[in-house]
């Protein structure tokens, strides 16, 4: 843990609080600006509101209200293995803005710097700018653009200029909405239906901003992609949406994070993510989510009730979720892979750590239509404290999916006697020239590792955070470079507190 | 979710189709409780998650639908081998055919006249393992059993039971819809084999109830008779003591519906718990469907579920495996390994291999895999000379052979590889 490459602007705080600040969450702080809000509650005036601030066409506004009143015949999914209050939903803002976002700034240069401060407090450089300090690398590689969203509205995406050359498109839904309806029309929906779930539903009449990327035809997208999801303002939800279509033959990485304040009372977030995946398309998907995830008494935090699913649509598509979960007080999360074109590929790596009073029900879904469809699933769940963890994925084969094959590993490591590791997979194979393998353990960390590293000199917390990380090893690989060191120095800090 | 109030609708038309029967006081008590959880719990219902792959409509339809007899030369089940012969026919004890009720450190007393003493032992298993078996997944139609059950054995181990006692199951009506109920006690140091086999029949509901005191003994192997038509329902609720083996080993082959149901709780240390399947579905419509629940209570114990099944034009095969440990089951072993092959394109095989664990210091593991007769091993086989006919019975009856092998008697063992083997070789039905 002594040398750490990290980003820029983050590196001296990132190292200082994996040192130091045991058990503390390091992006709690609060940012002070003047906010606007949308009265307290939901109805259909509060979708009319959302849509009108974001100055939208009729149309997203009607799609928006048929999901709200299809939302309001649905009730809320209670098979997770996650328990929590009963979330008032009138009892929440669903729009929240910076006041200086009132009139959009131009460009970057006209944000207000308490805003683009706070991202550059989290390690987020809203400049246009290499993103690794440390690295030799020629000027023109390894960029990322970056997509900043602070609460309800995206407050500057970076490298557009760039991206447009290269035909990529790479902006806030909100705009995409008034800029590229018909693609949005197109899409948006056809992943993720606004009947999907009842968490789906709600963001279909509520989101307020995400990403939008379309990438074209034959295009790899020349950097790495990016959306910073904040929330900063009290008692409000999250709710972005974000839409990825990869053309034909073309290739986009894309980063996602996410921080919150600390504060008492429980946050919601509920996102959907779209990914539209053509003929021979790759998109690779990664997120480090770190909400807020409560105090070491289960008080405050986020709950994460997220939908995301990737539909391969044409032949030899390919998609790629990692995650690592590290945050949130209740996470409800299964990043999908609908594998209808032939020869398409899904892959899922998932960390999720939950420690102190966290919950984690997180896990996949990986649905072979198409003829030589292949799917990997690599699930590594790490349980210290009090916390809940689950996987909970499906593997199914469907008659006409003949030649495919899946791998499914999900591993689950305790921390202590008071927390607990499930494992609920499904799988369901109609026809049989498929072939899939399911494995799955349970351990703890093994007390000749912990002797073998205490005897080296390590302190018992060095030690856990060593063999974690060598656990769930196969998934920090698949991360992107940036995200695999941010997410081994998260390891160590959500496990913070959890021996002794 | 909302409850469908169907399930109370069908809860209540099973109540009111059903005699309760009557006996002492306390197990009249005992079966007004099981119909009043019955009404709480109400009916199994195909959305129900614990019937996910499973449509239990059949099993709760009033009445019962016919089912054809099953015309076969086989001999019966078990004839080879030296046992205590019990026969029902259509789920009524027969005893002409039946050996005298007696053997060497056992006792055994039809349901009827257990449940009709004033004092009884029964009074402390029968219905209440089935009623601790309801967590946290309620299991109605063992409720519904308990209820209305008239005919069943009530057997007492009081020390090693040398001859097995070998039930079995005649399907001679049509339209026949039977319930038996089985509690056994097995004492401190005893043991006791269980042989179960036939179709029972049209509609067959069975419970078994056996609690196991310290360093007791059970086994049970169990063959389904393979009518075309029949439907099954059974569970088997098993409590556990200090020391004590819970076997079990369930040959299914065809028949429409069959659910097994294995509920197990080990609550005395160092305990060891195996069930086990060989099943073999072929032909449209046949389904079968193997669901395991075992409870780790205890410290140190070991549990082992391992179910094979082999699917062919269009027989689906269903496991659910759970395994449940608590959080002071320390040093827990639990192994569970669910195998589908799939020998043509029209079958299914769904599984839900679950692990719930609360308990850090444990050692669990689930496999489960899915696929057809891998090429390179037939090739070789075929290459070799070996028919290539014969070389897939081969290496299903390796594949079966793996299940069995859990069978802890040689000699039953070698006679459910058998029957395997013929009926693999006797193909279609």
């Amino acid at each position: 843990m002594s040398e750490v490459i990290v980003k820029e602007g983050v590196d001296e705080e990132t190292v200082e609080a994996v040192k130091s600040i045991a058990g503390k969450y390091k992006y709690g702080f609060n940012t002070d600006v003047e906010m606007e809000y949308a009265p307290l509650g939901l109805s259909e005036d509060i979708v009319r509101l959302i849509s009108e601030k974001n100055e939208e066409p009729e149309w997203m506004l009607e799609w928006r209200l048929a999901a709200y009143r299809r939302w309001l015949q649905m009730e809320e999914p209670n098979w997770a293995m996650v328990e929590y209050p009963k979330i008032d939903f009138q009892d929440q803002y669903y729009y929240a803005r910076p006041k200086s976002m009132e009139n959009k700034p131009k460009s970057l240069d006209e944000v207000d710097p308490k805003l683009l401060e706070t991202y550059a407090k989290l390690g987020i450089p809203l400049k246009e700018q290499a993103l690794l300090a440390g690295v030799e690398a020629p000027e023109e590689e390894r960029k990322v653009a970056v997509d900043a969203v602070f609460d309800s509205v995206s407050v500057g995406t970076t490298f557009q200029e760039e991206l447009k050359k290269a035909g990529v498109i790479f902006m806030p839904i909100s705009e995409a909405i008034k800029e590229h309806p018909e693609l949005v029309k197109k899409y948006l929906g056809s992943v993720v239906p606004q009947s999907d779930n009842f968490y789906a539903t709600l963001n279909s009449a509520v989101f307020s901003d995400g990403s939008f990327v379309y990438v074209p035809e034959g295009t790899k997208c020349p950097m790495e992609l990016s959306t910073y999801f904040r929330i900063n303002a009290e008692n409000t939800g999250q709710f972005e949406r974000t839409l990825i279509i990869a053309e034909k033959g073309s290739y986009v990485s894309y980063l996602e994070g996410c921080t919150a304040p600390q504060r008492d009372i429980a946050q919601l977030h509920a996102a959907v993510v779209e990914l539209v995946i053509l003929e021979d398309a790759e998109i690779k998907y990664s997120t480090v989510q770190n909400w807020y995830p409560g105090d070491e008494d289960g008080k405050g935090g986020i709950y994460n009730f997220v939908t995301k699913r990737a539909d391969c649509r044409g032949d030899r598509a390919k998609v790629m979720w990692t995650q690592v979960e590290t945050g949130s007080a209740v996470t409800w999360k299964y990043p999908s892979c609908i594998l209808r074109g032939d020869d398409s590929q899904g892959e899922f790596y998932s960390i999720a750590i939950a420690n102190h009073h966290q919950q984690a029900d997180t896990g996949t879904k990986m649905v072979h239509l198409g003829k030589n469809t292949k799917s990997r699933i690599v699930s590594k769940g790490i349980s210290a404290g009090v916390a809940q963890n689950t996987y909970r994925g499906l593997v199914s084969m469907h008659p006409k999916a003949k030649n495919s094959r899946n791998y499914t590993q999900c591993d689950s490591l305790l921390i202590g006697d008071k927390c607990g590791a499930h494992t609920v997979p499904y799988i369901e194979v109609k026809n049989n020239s498929s072939r899939v393998e399911h494995e799955a353990t349970t351990s703890k960390v093994d007390d000749d590792q912990m002797f073998y590293c205490r005897q080296r000199g390590m302190d018992e917390e060095e030690a856990v955070a060593l063999i974690v990380n060598g656990f769930a090893k196969e998934v920090l690989q698949a991360l992107p470079m940036e995200f695999a060191m941010e997410a081994q120095a998260l390891v160590a800090i959500s496990l913070e507190g959890s021996v002794g | 979710m909302a409850v469908p109030s169907i399930k109370f609708d069908t809860a209540e038309t099973l109540i009111s189709a059903y005699k309760m029967p009557t006996g002492a006081k306390w197990s009249d008590a005992t079966r007004t409780n099981a119909i009043a959880r019955l009404r709480e719990m109400g009916a199994p219902n195909k959305r129900d998650e614990y019937w996910k792959y499973t449509d239990p409509s059949a099993l709760t339809a009033i009445p019962a639908a016919n089912a054809a007899l099953f015309e076969n030369d086989e001999t019966p089940m078990f004839d080879s081998i030296d046992r205590l012969r019990v026969v029902f026919v259509d789920g009524v004890y027969d005893p002409a055919q039946s050996d005298d009720l007696s053997g060497e450190n056992v006792v055994i007393e039809t349901l009827g006249d257990a449940l009709g003493k004033d004092i009884h032992w029964a009074k402390d298993l029968f219905g209440a393992l089935e009623a601790d078996g309801q967590n946290p997944v309620p299991r109605p139609l063992a409720t519904l059993n308990t209820a209305v059950a008239s005919e069943g054995l009530v057997i007492h181990a009081t020390g090693k039971v040398n001859r097995p006692i070998a039930i079995r199951y005649v399907h001679s009506s049509e339209s026949s819809d039977a319930m038996v109920h089985h509690v056994i006690k097995v004492e401190e140091g005893a043991d006791i084999t269980l042989l179960e086999s036939g179709p029972g029949a049209a509609r067959f509901n069975s419970v078994v109830e056996v609690d196991i005191a310290d360093n007791g003994g059970f086994h049970h192997v169990r063959t389904q008779g393979r009518d075309h038509e029949r439907k099954t329902v059974t569970h088997m609720f098993a409590r556990l003591g200090r020391e004590s083996t819970f076997k079990s080993f369930t040959m299914t082959v065809n028949g429409v519906l069959t659910r097994n149901d294995t509920v197990i709780e080990l609550t005395g240390d160092d305990a060891h718990a195996t069930v086990g399947g060989a099943s073999a579905g072929d032909g449209t419509g046949f389904h079968h469907d193997d669901t395991v629940f075992i409870t780790h209570d205890a410290v140190n114990c070991e549990s082992r579920q391992v179910f094979k099944k082999v699917l062919r034009n269009g027989a689906t095969g269903v496991f659910q495996g759970k395994i449940l440990v608590k959080p002071d089951a320390q040093k827990t072993d639990g192994y569970q390994i669910s195998q589908g092959l799939l020998l043509d394109e029209d079958s299914n095989f769904l599984a839900k291999p679950e692990l719930e664990i609360y308990a850090d210091d444990v050692a669990c593991s689930h496999g489960s895999t899915v696929g057809a007769i891998d090429d390179d091993t037939l090739f070789y086989l075929t290459s070799r000379g070996i028919p290539r006919q014969e070389a897939q019975d081969m290496l299903v009856l390796a594949f079966l052979g793996e299940a069995i092998e859990e069978i802890e008697d040689e000699a039953l063992a070698a006679d459910i590889l058998d029957r395997m083997d013929a009926w693999m070789k006797r193909r279609q039905g």
